[in-house]
């Protein structure tokens, strides 16, 4: 279960008193903001909840005899599927592969489930199997086992796609959103909102100067260098995908009982993603990035980490974004670019362009 | 964009700020009347650097907020009705009616797609022949020649299957209802930016004339409100009500003569329902006779029956600036963005969701 923690209390106080059973599945239930928060504690966790899964990491930590694995799980919806930048195929390599890398482990295998709908051209799938083939063999990470199935059409929409990940955690690596704590610094690996922005403007079909394209890009090998170069230095690392970089801040903060501070003008945004945002009236901070990741890194670290993460491509653009504070205790604080400050809260909803 | 840095530049709003806390001396209220306005002053946290003494209200300036709920019951009905699309803005999608909202409809198998401008709509209805394409046309005065434009490229196209359910508002009117309530004690208007764009600075004068109210027209980025803030104070200060045009970059004294061409030659003004003020004469746009193919309450012979808000929600009130979101008891507790009471808790512009998103703290 990907991106999700305990939300915001006074949301999900109010909901528990209106019974499930005569609502339905929303759109906004798959945003990964609040909605889907809700939807995962009120109904999967109250029936399958254990230690493992409820503790809503990026992937799950299994003990076994022969040492830690980390398993992940994560399924691809996307409309378009082929976008600027990528389609659904390498969305689906690197969504899994980076699940598993935020825990600090090494990515071993992918499984891939298909879910067709009758009357795909041939050609688009085959050219979504290239994807994925390219993605993991530049990885690494090979896919191991697969499952087809097909349903009638408009059942479905073109090509859903599942892929799991089992990974290996080295000895002594403990990455967890609960290691959180104050004094941490806070980086972000690079530019945000390029997947989120590449798809609203496609969807909504409006071309903008500039180059926007999605970011998707495999994190691990730049998670591994990091964490076996710095083995001490890492305590929480989480990819900002659905519901933007604040979504992920929050889940942070909450999860961990720390406050967050944030300096609105060190987040890095390339200025036609920012430029596309302010057309359409959209904030960046809740838009997804598929190819970056934030990392929560003890002080006496930072300026190395950062030093060693810009040096590789996938981290050209890193930053130091801000600092774990105590208080306010689940509270993301924003000091604006132009000097003011305000509350981040999660998403809610889905990102929509405004009207006027 | 060059032109958006040094509106946001942090040097120049701090100075800006500074001279503003300068010359506030005296409790100040004024509303700003754009939902897009009151979304810049959050996400740029300008309220932590406006000085005390001044008061900020919202106004009735976000398009699905001032929409009643007769309406978006009338919405989910055709999209509810074989053979229909309702393709709309996004914003209008989670409003709750009576019943339910478009989301709730859509989870049950009516057809909603979500739009980002009438024309994708009009493309929308070229490409699904079979269906009839209805495009909810909300807004104010920005939006309008926009709808305008589509319903002449629609007969221009000979697209049949398309039709807009006419529910846009006039701004001028709206503000002189506010004006006209004896209970209403605002001292300066921060007048909306794109609305202006095309009615011009011109269209605010009868305010400062009739009402003696300083009115300030401001763009969107920090630099520009606050500028806008302090025209504003430094008239109450001197005892002046003038219309100044803070955001010359964009608007025009004489607004946009082509829009205003446009709007004319496909709408007409009638009395209208606004959510929080009821019928104010003149203040919504019905179809042209000339052009009723493409009204979808003539075709269908849609009634819009005038309905109860939501039960507690007092949207109505804050829109008209008599009250704060907090003054709401529903507010935070049962009404959130995750399951809105009110329609000001599901607009990104809507003053309920703003201060849920980014002012409780304060
Ligand atoms: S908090 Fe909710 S119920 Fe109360 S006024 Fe706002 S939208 Fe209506």
């Amino acid at each position: 279960m990907h991106g999700l923690c305990g939300g915001d209390l006074r949301c999900l106080l109010s909901l528990w008193e209106t019974p499930l059973k005569n609502k339905t599945i929303l759109l906004e239930h798959g945003s990964g903001g609040l909605a889907s928060q809700e939807l995962i504690s009120r109904l999967f966790l109250t029936h399958l909840g254990n230690p493992v899964l409820s503790s809503l990491e990026d992937s799950a930590i299994i003990e076994t005899s022969i040492g830690r694995l980390a398993f992940s799980t994560d399924s691809y919806t996307v409309d378009p599927i082929f976008f600027p930048g990528g389609d659904i195929g390498l969305l689906a390599v690197h969504g899994t592969i980076n699940d598993i890398a935020m825990r600090g482990a090494r990515p071993l295998c992918l499984s891939l489930g298909v879910i067709l709908e009758e009357g795909l051209l041939i050609s688009d799938l085959e050219n979504v199997v290239l994807s994925i083939k390219e993605a993991s063999e530049k990885a690494g990470v090979p896919v191991v086992t697969g499952d087809t199935k097909v349903v009638p059409k408009g059942k479905g929409d073109k090509v859903f796609i599942n892929t799991s990940g089992i990974g290996i955690v080295p000895d002594g690596i403990n990455i967890s959103v609960k290691e959180a704590r104050p004094g941490d610094i806070i980086m972000l690996s690079g530019t945000i909102a390029d997947h989120g922005v590449a798809i609203l403007t496609r969807r909504a079909g409006i071309s903008i100067q500039g180059d926007l394209k999605s970011d998707t890009m495999a994190l691990h090998r730049l998670v591994q260098l990091l964490v076996e170069t710095l083995p001490e230095a890492v305590h929480t690392l989480r990819d900002p995908t659905r519901g933007g970089i604040a979504t992920a801040f929050n889940e942070i903060a909450k999860t961990a009982g720390v406050g967050m501070d944030i300096e609105e003008s060190k987040i890095p945004i390339r200025p036609e993603v920012e430029a596309a945002c302010e057309l359409l009236g959209l904030d960046p901070l809740y838009l997804a990035s598929e190819g970056k990741f934030l990392a929560l890194i003890a002080p006496e670290y930072a300026a190395q980490a950062l030093d060693m993460i810009r040096l590789q491509p996938e981290g050209r653009d890193a930053a130091i974004i801000g600092k774990v504070t105590k208080d306010p205790s689940g509270r993301v604080v924003l000091k604006t670019a132009v000097g003011g400050a305000r509350l981040v809260e999660s998403l809610s909803g889905e990102p929509l362009p405004r009207i006027c | 964009m060059r032109h958006l840095c040094e509106f946001r530049d942090r040097g120049l709003t701090i100075s800006l700020a500074t001279e503003l806390d300068r010359i506030v001396d005296r409790p100040i209220r004024f509303m700003e009347v754009c939902g897009t306005h009151t979304m810049a002053i959050f996400r740029h946290g300008l309220r932590s650097l406006l000085p005390e003494d001044l008061h900020l209200i919202s106004g009735p300036g976000c398009p699905v907020c001032v929409t009643p709920t007769g309406h978006i019951d009338a919405f989910i009905r055709i999209a509810c009705m074989p053979g229909v699309t309702v393709a709309t803005f996004g914003d209008l999608v989670r409003v709750p009616g009576t019943n339910g909202s478009l989301a709730r409809a859509r989870s049950q198998g009516a057809r909603i797609e979500v739009v980002y401008s009438p024309i994708d709509a009009l493309n929308l209805a070229e490409q699904r022949p079979k269906d009839l394409v209805v495009f909810p046309a909300i807004g104010f005065e920005a939006t309008i020649p926009g709808v305008a434009a589509t319903i002449l490229e629609a007969r221009r196209r000979k697209i049949q299957n398309f039709a807009v359910f006419p529910a846009h508002k006039l701004m001028p009117p709206a503000l002189e209802a506010l004006m006209s309530q004896s209970c209403f004690e605002i001292q300066g208007l921060l007048c909306p930016g794109h609305v202006s764009t095309i009615i011009g600075a011109n269209a605010y004068r009868f305010l400062s004339m009739r009402y003696y109210l300083p009115c300030v027209i401001a763009g969107f980025e920090p630099a520009d409100i606050i500028q806008a803030l302090i025209l504003l104070t430094r008239q109450v200060r001197y005892g002046r009500a003038e219309v100044e045009n803070a955001y010359p970059r964009a608007v025009r004294w004489e607004g946009n003569a082509r829009a205003q061409g446009l709007m004319q030659e496909v709408f007409e003004p009638v009395d209208s329902e606004w959510r929080g003020m009821g019928i104010i004469p003149r203040s919504g746009l019905a179809i042209q006779p000339g052009f009723s193919e493409f009204d979808i309450t003539k075709r269908l012979d849609i009634e819009i029956p005038q309905v109860q808000g939501p039960k507690g929600c007092r949207c109505g009130e804050i829109l008209i600036g008599q009250c704060m979101p907090s003054d709401c008891p529903l507010f935070a507790t049962v009404c959130t963005p995750l399951d809105p009471v009110g329609p000001c808790m599901v607009s990104a512009e809507g003053t309920c969701a703003a201060y849920y998103r980014y002012g409780r703290h304060h």
